[in-house]
Protein backbone atom coordinates (compact mmCIF):
# COMPACT_ATOMS: atom_id res chain seq x y z
CA UNK A 1 0.00 0.00 0.00
CA UNK A 2 2.60 2.51 0.88
CA UNK A 3 4.80 1.61 -1.96
CA UNK A 4 2.12 2.44 -4.37
CA UNK A 5 1.16 5.94 -2.71
CA UNK A 6 4.99 6.68 -3.11
CA UNK A 7 5.07 5.68 -6.94
CA UNK A 8 1.78 8.34 -7.59
CA UNK A 9 3.20 11.84 -8.49
CA UNK A 10 2.11 14.15 -5.64
CA UNK A 11 1.33 17.37 -8.00
CA UNK A 12 -1.28 14.85 -9.45
CA UNK A 13 -3.01 14.22 -6.85
CA UNK A 14 -6.59 15.82 -6.30
CA UNK A 15 -6.29 19.09 -4.05
CA UNK A 16 -9.43 18.66 -1.40
CA UNK A 17 -8.43 15.84 0.02
CA UNK A 18 -11.46 14.91 1.49
CA UNK A 19 -14.48 16.29 -0.46
CA UNK A 20 -14.07 14.13 -3.32
CA UNK A 21 -14.41 10.79 -2.00
CA UNK A 22 -17.09 12.17 0.25
CA UNK A 23 -18.98 13.30 -2.66
CA UNK A 24 -18.35 9.63 -4.23
CA UNK A 25 -19.52 7.79 -0.97
CA UNK A 26 -22.25 10.22 0.10
CA UNK A 27 -25.38 8.20 -1.31
CA UNK A 28 -24.27 4.92 -0.11
CA UNK A 29 -23.33 5.99 3.21
CA UNK A 30 -26.83 7.89 3.93
CA UNK A 31 -28.49 4.68 2.67
CA UNK A 32 -25.65 2.67 5.00
CA UNK A 33 -26.42 4.14 7.95
CA UNK A 34 -30.17 4.53 7.79
CA UNK A 35 -30.93 0.94 6.10
CA UNK A 36 -27.97 -1.38 7.93
CA UNK A 37 -26.12 0.23 10.95
CA UNK A 38 -28.94 1.94 12.48
CA UNK A 39 -31.09 -1.02 12.28
CA UNK A 40 -28.86 -3.25 13.65
CA UNK A 41 -28.37 -0.71 16.96
CA UNK A 42 -32.20 0.08 17.47
CA UNK A 43 -33.34 -3.68 17.03
CA UNK A 44 -30.53 -4.49 20.07
CA UNK A 45 -31.84 -1.66 21.99
CA UNK A 46 -35.62 -2.73 21.37
CA UNK A 47 -34.65 -6.49 22.08
CA UNK A 48 -33.90 -5.24 25.85
CA UNK A 49 -36.90 -3.16 26.11
CA UNK A 50 -39.78 -5.33 27.33
CA UNK A 51 -43.69 -4.40 27.28
CA UNK A 52 -42.71 -1.30 24.32
CA UNK A 53 -45.57 -0.08 22.94
CA UNK A 54 -44.93 0.83 19.33
CA UNK A 55 -47.15 3.82 18.97
CA UNK A 56 -45.85 5.35 22.33
CA UNK A 57 -42.52 4.61 22.48
CA UNK A 58 -43.38 3.58 26.10
CA UNK A 59 -41.61 0.71 27.76
CA UNK A 60 -41.75 -1.13 31.16
CA UNK A 61 -38.34 -1.83 31.67
CA UNK A 62 -35.15 -2.88 30.38
CA UNK A 63 -33.80 -6.19 30.95
CA UNK A 64 -33.45 -9.85 29.39
CA UNK A 65 -37.76 -10.64 29.58
CA UNK A 66 -37.78 -10.92 25.30
CA UNK A 67 -35.12 -13.41 25.06
CA UNK A 68 -37.00 -15.37 27.64
CA UNK A 69 -40.28 -15.20 26.13
CA UNK A 70 -38.79 -16.24 22.92
CA UNK A 71 -37.10 -19.29 24.73
CA UNK A 72 -40.28 -20.13 25.77
CA UNK A 73 -42.80 -19.80 23.29
CA UNK A 74 -43.33 -23.55 22.00
CA UNK A 75 -43.64 -21.94 18.19
CA UNK A 76 -39.95 -21.28 18.83
CA UNK A 77 -39.07 -24.65 19.64
CA UNK A 78 -40.97 -25.82 16.79
CA UNK A 79 -39.03 -23.70 14.86
CA UNK A 80 -35.79 -24.43 16.10
CA UNK A 81 -36.76 -28.22 15.63
CA UNK A 82 -37.91 -28.06 12.23
CA UNK A 83 -34.81 -26.27 11.13
CA UNK A 84 -32.50 -28.82 13.30
CA UNK A 85 -34.80 -31.86 11.27
CA UNK A 86 -34.76 -29.62 7.95
CA UNK A 87 -31.28 -29.01 7.85
CA UNK A 88 -30.29 -32.24 8.93
CA UNK A 89 -32.03 -34.05 5.86
CA UNK A 90 -31.87 -31.28 3.34
CA UNK A 91 -27.98 -30.87 3.93
CA UNK A 92 -26.26 -34.04 2.93
CA UNK A 93 -28.92 -35.21 0.40
CA UNK A 94 -28.04 -32.15 -1.51
CA UNK A 95 -24.78 -32.43 -1.31
CA UNK A 96 -24.53 -36.12 -2.52
CA UNK A 97 -26.72 -35.23 -5.64
CA UNK A 98 -25.24 -31.85 -6.02
CA UNK A 99 -21.84 -34.05 -6.68
CA UNK A 100 -23.13 -36.00 -8.77
CA UNK A 101 -24.66 -33.38 -10.70
CA UNK A 102 -21.67 -31.80 -10.51
CA UNK A 103 -19.37 -34.54 -11.57
CA UNK A 104 -21.51 -35.22 -14.91
CA UNK A 105 -21.51 -31.69 -15.91
CA UNK A 106 -17.76 -31.26 -15.24
CA UNK A 107 -16.94 -33.36 -17.84
CA UNK A 108 -17.42 -33.02 -22.04
CA UNK A 109 -19.90 -33.89 -24.11
CA UNK A 110 -21.96 -32.15 -26.42
CA UNK A 111 -24.87 -30.33 -24.89
CA UNK A 112 -23.26 -29.56 -21.84
CA UNK A 113 -24.41 -26.04 -21.65
CA UNK A 114 -28.08 -27.30 -22.46
CA UNK A 115 -28.25 -29.35 -19.81
CA UNK A 116 -26.37 -26.64 -17.44
CA UNK A 117 -28.62 -24.18 -18.26
CA UNK A 118 -31.55 -26.40 -17.18
CA UNK A 119 -29.89 -28.07 -13.62
CA UNK A 120 -29.87 -24.33 -13.26
CA UNK A 121 -32.89 -23.01 -14.07
CA UNK A 122 -34.51 -22.83 -9.84
CA UNK A 123 -31.84 -20.41 -9.94
CA UNK A 124 -33.80 -16.92 -10.98
CA UNK A 125 -36.84 -17.84 -10.31
CA UNK A 126 -38.87 -16.84 -7.21
CA UNK A 127 -40.52 -19.27 -4.14
CA UNK A 128 -43.97 -18.21 -4.20
CA UNK A 129 -44.06 -18.58 -8.03
CA UNK A 130 -42.31 -22.01 -8.44
CA UNK A 131 -43.91 -22.72 -4.98
CA UNK A 132 -47.22 -23.10 -6.46
CA UNK A 133 -46.02 -25.07 -8.96
CA UNK A 134 -44.71 -27.64 -6.22
CA UNK A 135 -47.97 -26.90 -4.55
CA UNK A 136 -49.86 -28.29 -7.30
CA UNK A 137 -47.75 -31.34 -7.75
CA UNK A 138 -48.06 -32.20 -4.41
CA UNK A 139 -51.95 -31.64 -4.47
CA UNK A 140 -53.53 -34.63 -2.32
CA UNK A 141 -56.34 -35.50 -5.14
CA UNK A 142 -54.88 -34.49 -8.54
CA UNK A 143 -51.29 -33.96 -7.75
CA UNK A 144 -48.50 -35.80 -10.11
CA UNK A 145 -46.67 -36.75 -6.82
CA UNK A 146 -49.26 -39.06 -5.36
CA UNK A 147 -50.19 -40.06 -9.25
CA UNK A 148 -46.50 -41.70 -9.09
CA UNK A 149 -46.65 -43.44 -5.66
CA UNK A 150 -50.35 -44.99 -6.94
CA UNK A 151 -48.33 -46.16 -9.97
CA UNK A 152 -45.77 -48.15 -7.51
CA UNK A 153 -48.40 -49.07 -5.40
CA UNK A 154 -48.07 -46.89 -2.80
CA UNK A 155 -51.40 -44.93 -0.93
CA UNK A 156 -51.70 -40.62 -1.70
CA UNK A 157 -50.22 -38.68 0.73
CA UNK A 158 -51.74 -35.48 2.24
CA UNK A 159 -48.58 -33.66 1.77
CA UNK A 160 -50.04 -30.10 2.47
CA UNK A 161 -52.39 -30.54 5.11
CA UNK A 162 -51.25 -33.51 6.92
CA UNK A 163 -48.86 -32.12 9.88
CA UNK A 164 -46.31 -34.94 9.92
CA UNK A 165 -46.07 -34.93 5.94
CA UNK A 166 -45.86 -30.86 5.56
CA UNK A 167 -42.08 -30.79 6.68
CA UNK A 168 -41.38 -33.86 4.00
CA UNK A 169 -42.74 -31.41 1.25
CA UNK A 170 -41.18 -28.41 2.81
CA UNK A 171 -38.14 -31.27 2.77
CA UNK A 172 -38.22 -31.95 -0.92
CA UNK A 173 -38.87 -28.43 -2.34
CA UNK A 174 -35.72 -27.55 -0.17
CA UNK A 175 -33.43 -29.73 -1.97
CA UNK A 176 -35.14 -29.24 -5.62
CA UNK A 177 -34.09 -25.13 -4.88
CA UNK A 178 -30.93 -25.56 -3.12
CA UNK A 179 -29.43 -28.41 -5.62
CA UNK A 180 -28.74 -25.44 -8.39
CA UNK A 181 -26.23 -23.14 -6.16
CA UNK A 182 -24.58 -26.07 -4.41
CA UNK A 183 -24.11 -27.56 -8.14
CA UNK A 184 -22.86 -24.47 -9.64
CA UNK A 185 -19.87 -24.36 -6.29
CA UNK A 186 -18.60 -27.52 -6.51
CA UNK A 187 -18.44 -27.42 -10.56
CA UNK A 188 -16.45 -24.10 -9.92
CA UNK A 189 -14.33 -25.98 -7.28
CA UNK A 190 -13.89 -28.70 -9.59
CA UNK A 191 -12.53 -27.03 -12.95
CA UNK A 192 -10.02 -25.38 -10.23
CA UNK A 193 -8.63 -28.86 -9.72
CA UNK A 194 -5.45 -28.83 -12.31
CA UNK A 195 -6.58 -31.75 -14.75
CA UNK A 196 -3.16 -32.78 -14.99
CA UNK A 197 -3.82 -34.52 -11.63
CA UNK A 198 -6.35 -36.95 -12.97
CA UNK A 199 -4.30 -37.53 -15.95
CA UNK A 200 -1.05 -38.84 -13.88
CA UNK A 201 -3.98 -40.72 -12.12
CA UNK A 202 -5.00 -41.76 -15.73
CA UNK A 203 -1.75 -43.08 -16.75
CA UNK A 204 -1.30 -45.33 -13.53
CA UNK A 205 -4.43 -46.96 -14.31
CA UNK A 206 -6.82 -45.61 -11.54
CA UNK A 207 -10.50 -45.94 -12.57
CA UNK A 208 -13.07 -43.34 -12.73
CA UNK A 209 -14.48 -43.49 -9.37
CA UNK A 210 -10.71 -43.96 -7.44
CA UNK A 211 -9.78 -41.07 -9.12
CA UNK A 212 -13.00 -39.20 -7.77
CA UNK A 213 -12.12 -40.41 -4.40
CA UNK A 214 -8.60 -39.93 -4.28
CA UNK A 215 -8.10 -36.94 -6.08
CA UNK A 216 -11.43 -34.54 -6.91
CA UNK A 217 -13.01 -35.43 -3.14
CA UNK A 218 -10.22 -34.25 -1.21
CA UNK A 219 -9.24 -31.05 -3.62
CA UNK A 220 -12.85 -30.23 -3.77
CA UNK A 221 -13.17 -29.90 0.53
CA UNK A 222 -12.38 -26.43 0.95
CA UNK A 223 -15.50 -26.42 -1.56
CA UNK A 224 -17.75 -28.44 0.06
CA UNK A 225 -17.07 -26.86 3.30
CA UNK A 226 -18.36 -23.65 1.82
CA UNK A 227 -21.58 -25.24 -0.09
CA UNK A 228 -21.90 -26.61 3.38
CA UNK A 229 -22.41 -23.06 5.33
CA UNK A 230 -24.02 -21.86 2.37
CA UNK A 231 -27.07 -24.28 2.40
CA UNK A 232 -27.46 -24.52 6.29
CA UNK A 233 -27.79 -20.84 6.29
CA UNK A 234 -30.07 -20.89 3.16
CA UNK A 235 -31.74 -23.91 5.89
CA UNK A 236 -32.52 -21.37 8.64
CA UNK A 237 -33.73 -18.75 6.46
CA UNK A 238 -37.06 -20.95 5.20
CA UNK A 239 -39.52 -18.55 4.82
CA UNK A 240 -40.81 -18.12 1.33
CA UNK A 241 -42.06 -21.42 0.71
CA UNK A 242 -44.41 -21.34 3.18
CA UNK A 243 -46.69 -18.58 1.47
CA UNK A 244 -47.57 -20.69 -1.87
CA UNK A 245 -47.34 -24.11 -0.05
CA UNK A 246 -49.32 -23.47 3.17
CA UNK A 247 -51.81 -20.56 1.99
CA UNK A 248 -48.86 -18.08 4.01
CA UNK A 249 -49.55 -20.17 7.63
CA UNK A 250 -46.77 -22.27 8.77
CA UNK A 251 -48.57 -25.67 8.48
CA UNK A 252 -51.24 -27.13 9.72
CA UNK A 253 -51.77 -26.46 13.40
CA UNK A 254 -48.40 -24.10 13.57
CA UNK A 255 -46.28 -27.61 12.61
CA UNK A 256 -43.90 -25.40 10.24
CA UNK A 257 -42.47 -23.05 11.98
CA UNK A 258 -39.26 -21.77 10.98
CA UNK A 259 -37.11 -19.28 12.49
CA UNK A 260 -37.68 -16.82 9.97
CA UNK A 261 -41.57 -17.05 10.08
CA UNK A 262 -41.36 -16.73 13.91
CA UNK A 263 -39.53 -13.50 13.57
CA UNK A 264 -42.34 -12.55 10.96
CA UNK A 265 -44.73 -13.43 12.79
CA UNK A 266 -44.33 -12.01 16.31
CA UNK A 267 -43.37 -8.80 14.59
CA UNK A 268 -46.25 -8.35 12.03
CA UNK A 269 -49.40 -10.57 13.14
CA UNK A 270 -48.64 -10.34 17.40
CA UNK A 271 -46.96 -6.64 16.99
CA UNK A 272 -44.66 -7.80 19.71
CA UNK A 273 -41.69 -5.82 18.68
CA UNK A 274 -39.55 -6.77 21.20
CA UNK A 275 -39.63 -10.38 21.45
CA UNK A 276 -39.52 -9.66 17.53
CA UNK A 277 -36.60 -8.37 18.17
CA UNK A 278 -34.78 -10.82 20.34
CA UNK A 279 -35.88 -13.56 18.36
CA UNK A 280 -34.34 -11.74 15.01
CA UNK A 281 -30.79 -11.40 17.16
CA UNK A 282 -30.87 -14.76 18.31
CA UNK A 283 -31.43 -16.17 14.66
CA UNK A 284 -29.08 -13.57 13.65
CA UNK A 285 -26.25 -14.73 15.97
CA UNK A 286 -26.19 -18.25 14.60
CA UNK A 287 -26.67 -17.51 10.95
CA UNK A 288 -23.38 -14.74 11.66
CA UNK A 289 -21.21 -17.77 13.55
CA UNK A 290 -22.02 -19.59 10.50
CA UNK A 291 -21.17 -16.59 7.69
CA UNK A 292 -17.93 -16.30 9.88
CA UNK A 293 -17.17 -19.38 9.10
CA UNK A 294 -17.90 -19.02 5.16
CA UNK A 295 -15.67 -16.32 4.75
CA UNK A 296 -12.97 -18.31 6.59
CA UNK A 297 -13.95 -21.01 4.25
CA UNK A 298 -14.03 -19.02 0.78
CA UNK A 299 -10.74 -16.68 1.59
CA UNK A 300 -8.86 -20.35 1.73
CA UNK A 301 -10.76 -21.55 -1.00
CA UNK A 302 -9.48 -18.56 -3.52
CA UNK A 303 -6.21 -19.00 -2.53
CA UNK B 1 -12.88 -44.43 -32.99
CA UNK B 2 -16.21 -45.31 -31.02
CA UNK B 3 -15.49 -48.63 -29.25
CA UNK B 4 -18.70 -50.05 -27.35
CA UNK B 5 -17.07 -49.50 -23.88
CA UNK B 6 -17.02 -45.75 -24.86
CA UNK B 7 -20.82 -46.10 -26.50
CA UNK B 8 -22.49 -47.83 -23.43
CA UNK B 9 -20.29 -44.67 -21.41
CA UNK B 10 -21.75 -42.06 -23.31
CA UNK B 11 -25.48 -43.15 -23.28
CA UNK B 12 -25.34 -43.97 -19.75
CA UNK B 13 -23.74 -40.70 -19.00
CA UNK B 14 -26.55 -38.80 -21.53
CA UNK B 15 -29.63 -40.96 -19.59
CA UNK B 16 -28.24 -39.97 -16.40
CA UNK B 17 -28.16 -36.54 -16.97
CA UNK B 18 -31.39 -36.61 -18.52
CA UNK B 19 -33.21 -37.90 -15.19
CA UNK B 20 -31.59 -35.01 -13.67
CA UNK B 21 -32.88 -32.56 -16.15
CA UNK B 22 -36.50 -33.70 -15.78
CA UNK B 23 -36.58 -33.29 -12.46
CA UNK B 24 -35.05 -29.91 -12.16
CA UNK B 25 -37.56 -28.70 -14.96
CA UNK B 26 -40.37 -30.87 -14.34
CA UNK B 27 -41.65 -28.25 -11.89
CA UNK B 28 -41.43 -25.74 -14.78
CA UNK B 29 -42.47 -27.79 -17.47
CA UNK B 30 -45.98 -29.02 -15.52
CA UNK B 31 -46.65 -25.21 -14.30
CA UNK B 32 -46.46 -24.57 -18.19
CA UNK B 33 -48.57 -27.31 -19.77
CA UNK B 34 -51.17 -27.18 -16.67
CA UNK B 35 -51.70 -23.64 -17.63
CA UNK B 36 -53.23 -24.59 -20.97
CA UNK B 37 -55.32 -26.95 -19.75
CA UNK B 38 -59.29 -26.96 -19.01
CA UNK B 39 -60.87 -27.37 -15.62
CA UNK B 40 -61.33 -31.07 -16.72
CA UNK B 41 -57.86 -31.84 -17.96
CA UNK B 42 -56.70 -30.65 -14.54
CA UNK B 43 -59.11 -32.56 -12.42
CA UNK B 44 -58.45 -35.59 -14.35
CA UNK B 45 -56.76 -38.84 -12.96
CA UNK B 46 -54.68 -40.13 -13.94
CA UNK B 47 -53.01 -36.69 -15.30
CA UNK B 48 -53.69 -35.31 -18.76
CA UNK B 49 -50.13 -34.75 -19.93
CA UNK B 50 -50.71 -32.56 -22.76
CA UNK B 51 -53.57 -30.49 -23.26
CA UNK B 52 -55.82 -30.83 -25.92
CA UNK B 53 -55.62 -27.46 -27.24
CA UNK B 54 -53.39 -24.98 -26.55
CA UNK B 55 -55.45 -22.24 -25.96
CA UNK B 56 -54.69 -18.33 -24.10
CA UNK B 57 -57.77 -18.82 -22.55
CA UNK B 58 -56.42 -18.91 -18.80
CA UNK B 59 -53.97 -16.16 -19.78
CA UNK B 60 -56.82 -14.32 -20.53
CA UNK B 61 -58.64 -15.29 -17.52
CA UNK B 62 -56.11 -14.37 -15.43
CA UNK B 63 -55.98 -11.08 -16.23
CA UNK B 64 -59.32 -10.74 -15.81
CA UNK B 65 -60.07 -11.73 -12.20
CA UNK B 66 -56.95 -10.37 -11.30
CA UNK B 67 -55.07 -6.40 -11.81
CA UNK B 68 -52.16 -8.89 -13.23
CA UNK B 69 -51.94 -6.16 -15.69
CA UNK B 70 -50.81 -4.02 -12.52
CA UNK B 71 -48.92 -6.20 -10.77
CA UNK B 72 -46.54 -6.82 -13.45
CA UNK B 73 -46.33 -2.93 -14.06
CA UNK B 74 -45.02 -2.41 -10.54
CA UNK B 75 -42.83 -5.49 -10.73
CA UNK B 76 -40.84 -4.07 -13.27
CA UNK B 77 -41.06 -0.05 -11.98
CA UNK B 78 -39.55 -1.38 -8.93
CA UNK B 79 -37.03 -3.95 -10.48
CA UNK B 80 -35.94 -1.03 -13.08
CA UNK B 81 -35.46 1.41 -10.60
CA UNK B 82 -33.60 -0.69 -7.96
CA UNK B 83 -31.27 -1.62 -10.04
CA UNK B 84 -30.41 1.46 -11.81
CA UNK B 85 -30.38 3.13 -8.15
CA UNK B 86 -28.46 0.30 -6.47
CA UNK B 87 -25.79 0.26 -9.55
CA UNK B 88 -25.29 3.64 -9.57
CA UNK B 89 -24.90 4.30 -6.02
CA UNK B 90 -22.28 0.72 -5.51
CA UNK B 91 -20.73 2.09 -8.31
CA UNK B 92 -20.18 5.25 -6.99
CA UNK B 93 -19.19 3.85 -3.63
CA UNK B 94 -16.64 1.14 -5.32
CA UNK B 95 -14.30 3.83 -7.26
CA UNK B 96 -14.19 6.05 -3.78
CA UNK B 97 -13.12 2.92 -1.99
CA UNK B 98 -10.81 1.34 -4.88
CA UNK B 99 -9.18 4.62 -6.83
CA UNK B 100 -9.83 7.81 -4.56
CA UNK B 101 -7.58 8.04 -1.55
CA UNK B 102 -8.75 9.39 1.75
CA UNK B 103 -7.51 8.86 5.32
CA UNK B 104 -9.28 5.34 7.04
CA UNK B 105 -10.45 4.44 3.73
CA UNK B 106 -9.04 0.79 4.04
CA UNK B 107 -10.54 0.60 8.02
CA UNK B 108 -13.81 2.02 6.97
CA UNK B 109 -14.22 -0.26 4.08
CA UNK B 110 -13.55 -3.14 6.30
CA UNK B 111 -15.78 -2.00 8.75
CA UNK B 112 -18.79 -1.25 5.86
CA UNK B 113 -18.09 -4.93 4.93
CA UNK B 114 -18.32 -6.26 8.18
CA UNK B 115 -22.03 -5.24 8.12
CA UNK B 116 -22.61 -7.71 5.29
CA UNK B 117 -23.04 -10.44 8.16
CA UNK B 118 -26.83 -8.66 9.31
CA UNK B 119 -29.30 -10.79 7.96
CA UNK B 120 -32.31 -8.93 6.31
CA UNK B 121 -34.28 -10.15 8.79
CA UNK B 122 -32.69 -8.47 11.16
CA UNK B 123 -33.30 -5.45 9.28
CA UNK B 124 -36.80 -5.17 8.56
CA UNK B 125 -38.24 -4.37 12.13
CA UNK B 126 -36.26 -0.96 12.06
CA UNK B 127 -36.93 -0.17 8.57
CA UNK B 128 -40.28 -0.89 8.36
CA UNK B 129 -40.52 1.76 11.65
CA UNK B 130 -38.35 4.35 9.13
CA UNK B 131 -40.59 3.60 6.29
CA UNK B 132 -43.38 4.45 8.33
CA UNK B 133 -42.18 7.69 10.06
CA UNK B 134 -41.05 8.56 5.99
CA UNK B 135 -44.81 7.70 5.47
CA UNK B 136 -43.73 5.89 2.44
CA UNK B 137 -45.69 2.52 3.47
CA UNK B 138 -47.56 0.85 0.80
CA UNK B 139 -46.03 2.74 -1.73
CA UNK B 140 -43.29 1.76 -4.78
CA UNK B 141 -40.75 3.95 -3.87
CA UNK B 142 -40.70 1.64 -0.36
CA UNK B 143 -39.93 -1.53 -2.38
CA UNK B 144 -36.46 0.19 -3.57
CA UNK B 145 -35.25 2.64 -0.33
CA UNK B 146 -33.87 0.34 1.41
CA UNK B 147 -31.73 -1.70 -0.84
CA UNK B 148 -30.19 1.18 -2.49
CA UNK B 149 -27.24 0.82 -0.60
CA UNK B 150 -25.96 -2.72 -1.24
CA UNK B 151 -22.99 -3.70 0.45
CA UNK B 152 -22.47 -6.65 -1.33
CA UNK B 153 -22.92 -5.38 -5.11
CA UNK B 154 -20.39 -2.63 -4.34
CA UNK B 155 -18.11 -4.85 -2.77
CA UNK B 156 -17.91 -6.90 -6.15
CA UNK B 157 -17.53 -3.89 -7.99
CA UNK B 158 -14.66 -2.76 -6.23
CA UNK B 159 -13.29 -6.02 -6.27
CA UNK B 160 -12.67 -5.35 -10.25
CA UNK B 161 -12.32 -1.75 -10.07
CA UNK B 162 -9.04 -2.31 -8.09
CA UNK B 163 -7.79 -5.07 -11.09
CA UNK B 164 -7.70 -2.35 -13.70
CA UNK B 165 -4.16 -0.64 -13.91
CA UNK B 166 -4.08 2.61 -11.25
CA UNK B 167 -1.41 3.95 -14.76
CA UNK B 168 -4.90 4.31 -16.16
CA UNK B 169 -6.26 6.48 -13.80
CA UNK B 170 -3.50 8.73 -13.56
CA UNK B 171 -3.21 9.07 -17.53
CA UNK B 172 -6.66 9.88 -17.85
CA UNK B 173 -6.45 12.70 -14.96
CA UNK B 174 -3.50 14.02 -16.63
CA UNK B 175 -5.87 14.11 -19.60
CA UNK B 176 -7.80 16.76 -17.78
CA UNK B 177 -10.42 14.10 -17.26
CA UNK B 178 -12.47 14.88 -13.46
CA UNK B 179 -12.74 11.67 -11.36
CA UNK B 180 -16.31 11.68 -12.38
CA UNK B 181 -16.16 11.21 -16.29
CA UNK B 182 -13.03 9.03 -15.79
CA UNK B 183 -15.14 6.83 -14.08
CA UNK B 184 -18.76 6.75 -16.08
CA UNK B 185 -16.46 6.97 -19.83
CA UNK B 186 -13.56 5.04 -18.55
CA UNK B 187 -13.75 2.86 -15.89
CA UNK B 188 -17.04 2.05 -15.68
CA UNK B 189 -16.82 0.39 -19.22
CA UNK B 190 -13.69 -1.48 -18.37
CA UNK B 191 -15.28 -3.08 -15.78
CA UNK B 192 -18.72 -4.08 -17.79
CA UNK B 193 -18.80 -7.57 -17.41
CA UNK B 194 -18.66 -7.18 -13.75
CA UNK B 195 -21.43 -4.68 -13.08
CA UNK B 196 -23.71 -6.75 -16.20
CA UNK B 197 -23.17 -9.33 -13.47
CA UNK B 198 -24.47 -7.58 -10.28
CA UNK B 199 -26.99 -5.68 -12.21
CA UNK B 200 -28.49 -9.24 -13.43
CA UNK B 201 -27.94 -10.47 -9.92
CA UNK B 202 -29.80 -7.31 -8.42
CA UNK B 203 -32.81 -7.49 -10.66
CA UNK B 204 -33.44 -11.28 -10.10
CA UNK B 205 -33.31 -10.18 -6.46
CA UNK B 206 -35.65 -7.11 -7.04
CA UNK B 207 -38.48 -9.20 -9.11
CA UNK B 208 -38.29 -12.30 -6.47
CA UNK B 209 -38.24 -9.96 -3.24
CA UNK B 210 -41.22 -11.52 -1.24
CA UNK B 211 -40.99 -10.97 2.42
CA UNK B 212 -39.90 -7.22 2.02
CA UNK B 213 -43.11 -6.34 -0.23
CA UNK B 214 -45.94 -8.67 1.91
CA UNK B 215 -44.95 -6.25 5.15
CA UNK B 216 -44.83 -2.84 3.11
CA UNK B 217 -47.78 -3.21 0.86
CA UNK B 218 -51.72 -3.32 1.76
CA UNK B 219 -53.10 -2.20 -1.43
CA UNK B 220 -53.62 -4.05 -4.42
CA UNK B 221 -52.40 -1.46 -6.85
CA UNK B 222 -49.34 -1.30 -5.27
CA UNK B 223 -48.60 -4.90 -5.45
CA UNK B 224 -45.59 -7.04 -7.07
CA UNK B 225 -46.17 -9.59 -8.69
CA UNK B 226 -45.11 -12.17 -6.13
CA UNK B 227 -47.14 -10.59 -3.46
CA UNK B 228 -49.66 -10.65 -6.15
CA UNK B 229 -49.49 -14.02 -6.84
CA UNK B 230 -50.18 -15.04 -3.43
CA UNK B 231 -53.08 -12.78 -2.99
CA UNK B 232 -54.50 -14.87 -5.62
CA UNK B 233 -54.69 -18.06 -3.62
CA UNK B 234 -56.24 -16.05 -0.67
CA UNK B 235 -58.17 -13.83 -2.92
CA UNK B 236 -59.93 -16.08 -5.43
CA UNK B 237 -59.59 -19.45 -4.21
CA UNK B 238 -57.66 -22.16 -5.75
CA UNK B 239 -58.35 -22.83 -9.04
CA UNK B 240 -54.83 -24.28 -10.29
CA UNK B 241 -55.19 -24.00 -14.10
CA UNK B 242 -55.32 -20.07 -13.61
CA UNK B 243 -52.73 -19.73 -10.59
CA UNK B 244 -50.49 -22.18 -13.19
CA UNK B 245 -50.92 -19.30 -16.07
CA UNK B 246 -50.50 -16.85 -13.02
CA UNK B 247 -46.94 -18.40 -12.26
CA UNK B 248 -46.27 -18.87 -15.57
CA UNK B 249 -46.94 -15.12 -16.21
CA UNK B 250 -44.38 -14.39 -13.19
CA UNK B 251 -41.67 -16.99 -13.93
CA UNK B 252 -40.73 -16.04 -17.59
CA UNK B 253 -39.61 -13.15 -17.83
CA UNK B 254 -36.33 -14.46 -15.65
CA UNK B 255 -35.90 -17.36 -17.53
CA UNK B 256 -35.82 -15.18 -20.24
CA UNK B 257 -33.10 -13.19 -18.79
CA UNK B 258 -31.59 -16.73 -17.86
CA UNK B 259 -32.00 -18.02 -20.81
CA UNK B 260 -30.08 -15.12 -22.71
CA UNK B 261 -27.18 -14.37 -20.00
CA UNK B 262 -27.35 -17.72 -17.98
CA UNK B 263 -23.25 -17.81 -18.24
CA UNK B 264 -22.79 -14.65 -16.40
CA UNK B 265 -25.63 -15.01 -13.67
CA UNK B 266 -23.78 -18.56 -12.65
CA UNK B 267 -20.48 -16.68 -12.92
CA UNK B 268 -21.97 -13.86 -10.64
CA UNK B 269 -23.67 -16.05 -8.10
CA UNK B 270 -20.35 -18.72 -7.75
CA UNK B 271 -18.44 -16.07 -6.27
CA UNK B 272 -20.85 -14.85 -3.59
CA UNK B 273 -23.46 -16.94 -3.46
CA UNK B 274 -27.42 -15.84 -3.68
CA UNK B 275 -26.82 -12.87 -1.91
CA UNK B 276 -30.05 -9.63 -2.21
Amino acid sequence: MSLRRRSAPARFRTPPRFLTPLAFLAPFALGTLVFVFYPIIDVIRLSFLEDHVFLTGQFSRVGLGNYAATFADPHFATAVRNTTIYAAVVIPTTLVLGLAAAWLLNRSFVGRRFFQTVYFLPLVTSATAIGLAWRWIFNFDYGVLNYALSLVGLPGVNWLNDPAWGLAALMIYGVWSMLPLTTVLLLVGMQNIDPRYGLAARVDGAGALARFRAITLPLLAPSIGLVLIVNLITSARVFDELFPLFNGKPGVAGSLYTMVYFIYDSFFKANDLGKASAAAIVFSLAVLVLALLQLRLQRRWRH
Amino acid sequence: MLTLKRLTGRTLLYLTLAVGALAMAFPFLWMGLSAFKTPAEIAAVPPVWWPERFSLENFARVFEVAPFAVYLRNSLLVTIACVLVTQVVSIMAAFAFSALRFKGRDWIFAAVVSLMVAPFELLIITNYATMADLRLIDTLPALVLPFVSSIFYMFIIRTTFQSVPEGLYWAARIDGASNWRYLWTILVPVARPTITTTSLLNAIAAWNAFMWPLLVINSRDKRTLPVGLYSFITEGGVRYELLMAAATVAVLPMLLVFAVASSQIIQGIARGGLKG
